[in-house]
């Protein structure tokens, strides 16, 4: 995917040529052979990212104009806008884009305030220190398809998960046999969706921010301190601009990858009850209706989109690059 | 007195791009999936593409050292998921690419795919191999393997049809007597009874998961029964008819007041569960799923009765699904495909599995003699004989009270279907759910399988 990022303008002015006669082509061809020596190591890198991305995005291009069922081999051919007119008219597909907004925008936002509490709480020191931060860590590295399992079967399960197995024991513990018995999956699917994935996407942000607070100056945390600023104060003042950068680089990557995010929505709900987002819905056009044809029109509209919001995610992202283009 | 505000931020950027590095790294460990290997080519081996069910990964296992052993011929399987399967296997099919020897298709798959040309006749090679003894197939089970033709395309690995499950002891203690062949208005009444007879128990598990595999099996063979139909045989959609609004309306109303809790999100799996931990007293579902409840693993082994599937207006009900072997038109092994088919669905494999890894595991309901068979019938617990009785009462092309234009139960053999019956279950997930009314889902499916049709008719 082509990204947002623009390199600087290629062939700056040649400076003013001083001392001697020298011919400009001349100068201009040293210029331009500097400039080609800065980039080529970086070519194989961009030939390879071009063949590997950009030839099989080219490819999805073709293929959406093109009528293509997997079960229909016959009935292949040119289908000019079609496809795209069923995607644009397809309620489907636009309930899905409203989903995975949502999901998005919470789960990056809540993962995001959870994980800020548990890096302010683990950068203090104290014993077992370690080993807490590995267990915060854990859900992270669990498979993404098995920790929507275990989410499914051992929580939410309404006839044997462990939620309501709790509230049977709670009331049990007072004597009563009928506790509620809550559906969970059934009366807020996408919210259970969406906390089994902040569960999982909590420990990534924490990991970022985490590192971020370590890179903090000391000493100017302690200077505050000697100056009598309050514990809030030195985290407004202080943390939170130290930490704006990492904040919106894990806002940033967290996104990228919840937006793709598709175990979960599998797993646990099918995609029913209004859980279906777009990777979701790309998947049962592909698998289901075996229309390559619509699911690659679906496909590009969804890149189109992604690369709207990417471009206006990274201007104002932008205090990430700065630094790195400005060298 | 205020905090400095800080100075230029120095000295983060090593560590920003640490947390970066990091971050990338362990995110690409999660989100990567490698593709499997199809093997390579060369004389006398075999590319078999099959399903991931346990008794496919029971043959693998058999394959080198008995198959092998005895002809030379090498096998490279290809294991995946039920859907995985069906992409790769489509594309593979759909190219004639060849890249697949055999793989596992279904009696769905079979007629659609026989009419494309991508499959092997297999009728005069079942008929010069003697000891394969083709007619001991079960016939249903031969039939939905027929194409429009009339010629045989696939051979069955095992077969299986659906019938109702029932805790004996539960019913005894509520006074209660299973008919011998019940109709889905006692059922209902069962379920009543025996909602809530212990606590936590609900009377029925339906299937309630949106997916052409999930909900829509079990709903389509009581839409079946009902009088309904998804299409007549003019391809006039009849989703919003009163027959087939009825079943709906007839099995959602059950799952919503006696079914098992958290139903929209409960399928195969799940209802499994319910009634292994003794949280349903009923289960309308597939055969094979008598096995698992009957293993020694079970809490309710041996407590379980089998009845027929509930009927209304037709004489059966039951469903018909079968994992057999089709051959790629486009192979240079058909003669060594032929081989690996013979043995994988023969009789001695049967044996085999009985014998080296127990009579439960056995890939059944394809053949009659199985169940003749006075080793598999002592072992194999009280449900083979309900299992061979629905299969055999099984009718492909003719399971309703009205002429169908395709072949098919449980499903409608055309390559649309499996998205349809995705969308339809998914609105009457929701409505099971409460979250919309049964017309209300039914209109927007009518409308799905009007586009269907209209498809159909311009043929």
């Amino acid at each position: 995917m082509p990204t947002g990022i623009t390199e600087p303008a290629a062939g700056a002015p040649a400076a003013a040529v001083r001392g001697g006669i020298r011919p400009a082509v001349r100068v201009r061809r040293g210029e331009r052979a500097k400039e080609w020596a800065r980039r080529a190591p970086l070519l194989p890198a961009l030939v390879f990212l071009v063949l590997v991305t950009q030839l099989p995005f080219l490819a999805t291009v073709v293929i959406s104009f093109t009528r293509w069922n997997a079960l229909a081999p016959d009935h292949r051919g040119f289908a000019a806008l079609d496809n795209y007119r069923a995607v644009f008219t397809d309620p489907a597909m636009r309930a899905s884009m409203g989903t995975t907004v949502l999901l998005t925008v919470t789960v990056v936002l809540v993962s995001l305030l959870l994980g800020l509490g548990l890096a302010l709480l683990l950068d203090r020191s104290f014993r077992g220190r370690g080993l807490v931060r590995t267990l915060l860590i854990t859900p992270f590295l669990i498979v993404p398809v098995a920790s929507a399992l275990l989410w499914k079967h051992a929580l939410y399960n309404a006839s044997y998960g462990l939620l309501n197995g709790a509230l049977t024991w709670i009331w049990g513990l007072f004597g009563s046999d009928s506790p509620p018995q809550p559906d969970w999956m059934t009366n807020s699917p996408l919210a259970a969706v969406e906390v089994s994935l902040i569960w999982q996407w909590t420990p990534f942000m924490m990991l970022i921010l985490l590192a971020g607070l370590q890179s903090r100056a000391a000493d100017a945390v302690e200077a505050a301190r000697m100056d009598g600023a309050s514990a809030f104060d030195i985290f407004r003042y202080l943390t939170l601009p130290h930490l704006r950068r990492y904040l919106e680089l894990a806002a940033l990557l967290g996104t990228v990858y919840v937006v793709q995010n598709f175990d979960a929505v599998f797993t646990l709900t099918s995609g029913g009850l209004g859980t279906a987002n777009l990777p979701y819905t790309i998947y049962q056009t592909f698998y289901q209706a075996h229309d390559y044809g619509r699911a690659s029109a679906q496909g590009v509209v969804v890149v189109l989109c992604s690369l709207l919001v990417a471009t206006f995610a990274l201007r104002t992202v932008s205090s990430l690059l700065r630094e790195e283009v400005t060298t | 007195m205020r905090a400095r505000p800080p100075g230029p931020r120095r000295g983060s950027r090593p560590l920003g791009l640490t947390a970066l590095a990091v971050a990338l790294a362990l995110s690409a460990t999660g989100c990567y999936r490698g593709a499997g290997d199809a093997g390579n080519d060369g004389r006398d081996t075999l590319n078999v593409l099959m399903v991931n069910n346990p008794q496919m990964v029971d043959l693998q296992r058999l394959t080198a050292e008995h198959f092998t052993k005895e002809t030379g011929i090498t096998v490279h399987f290809t294991v995946l998921p039920e859907d995985d399967l069906r992409d790769k296997m489509s594309q593979d099919f759909s190219s004639q690419a060849g890249q697949y020897d055999v793989a596992s298709v279904s009696n769905y798959e079979t007629p659609i795919y026989a009419r494309n040309g991508w499959l092997s006749p297999l009728g005069a090679r079942a008929a010069a191999d003697r000891g394969f003894d083709q007619g001991d197939i079960l016939p249903p089970v031969r039939s939905s393997l027929t194409a429009a033709d009339g010629k045989l395309y696939a051979e069955p690995f095992y077969g299986e049809s659906s019938f109702l499950m029932y805790r004996k002891d539960l019913l005894k203690a509520a006074g209660l007597t299973m008919p011998a062949r019940p109709t889905w208005h006692q059922v209902a009444a069962m379920a009543a009874e025996l909602d809530g007879s212990r606590p936590g128990m609900k009377g029925i598990c339906l299937r309630g998961q949106p997916g052409w595999g999930q909900l829509a099996a079990p709903l389509t063979t009581v839409v079946n029964t009902f009088g309904g139909t998804w299409f007549d045989k003019d391809w006039q959609p009849k989703v919003d008819s009163p027959q087939f609004t009825a079943a709906t309306r007839f099995y959602v109303d059950l799952v919503r007041k006696h079914g098992e809790r958290g139903a929209p999100q409960a399928g195969y799996t799940e209802c499994l569960n319910d009634m292994q931990q003794g949280k349903v007293a009923m289960w309308y579902d597939a055969t094979a799923g008598a096995g698992s409840l009957e293993s020694s693993e079970s809490k309710v082994a041996g407590k379980v009765g089998y009845a027929p599937a509930p009927v209304e207006r037709t004489r059966e009900a039951g469903w018909l699904y079968t994992w057999a072997w089709g051959v790629q038109k486009a192979s240079k092994h058909q003669d060594a495909a032929w081989k690996f088919i013979s043995w994988a669905s023969g009789k001695k494999y049967e044996q085999l599995v009985g014998h080296e890894l127990g009579w439960s595991r056995v890939p059944g309901g394809k053949r009659a003699s199985l169940y003749r068979d006075p080793a598999y019938a002592k072992e194999s617990g009280a449900f083979t004989g309900a299992t061979e009785r629905a299969i055999s009462a099984a009718r492909p092309h003719d399971p309703g009270v009205q002429p169908r234009p395709a072949p098919g139960i449980q499903f409608v053999g055309i390559p649309e279907f499996s998205d349809l019956g995705t969308k339809t279950s998914n609105e009457i997930s929701s409505a099971i759910a409460g979250k919309q009314s049964v017309p209300e889902a039914l209109k927007k499916s009518q409308r799905l399988a009007q586009e269907v049709s209209d498809a159909y008719r311009d043929h």
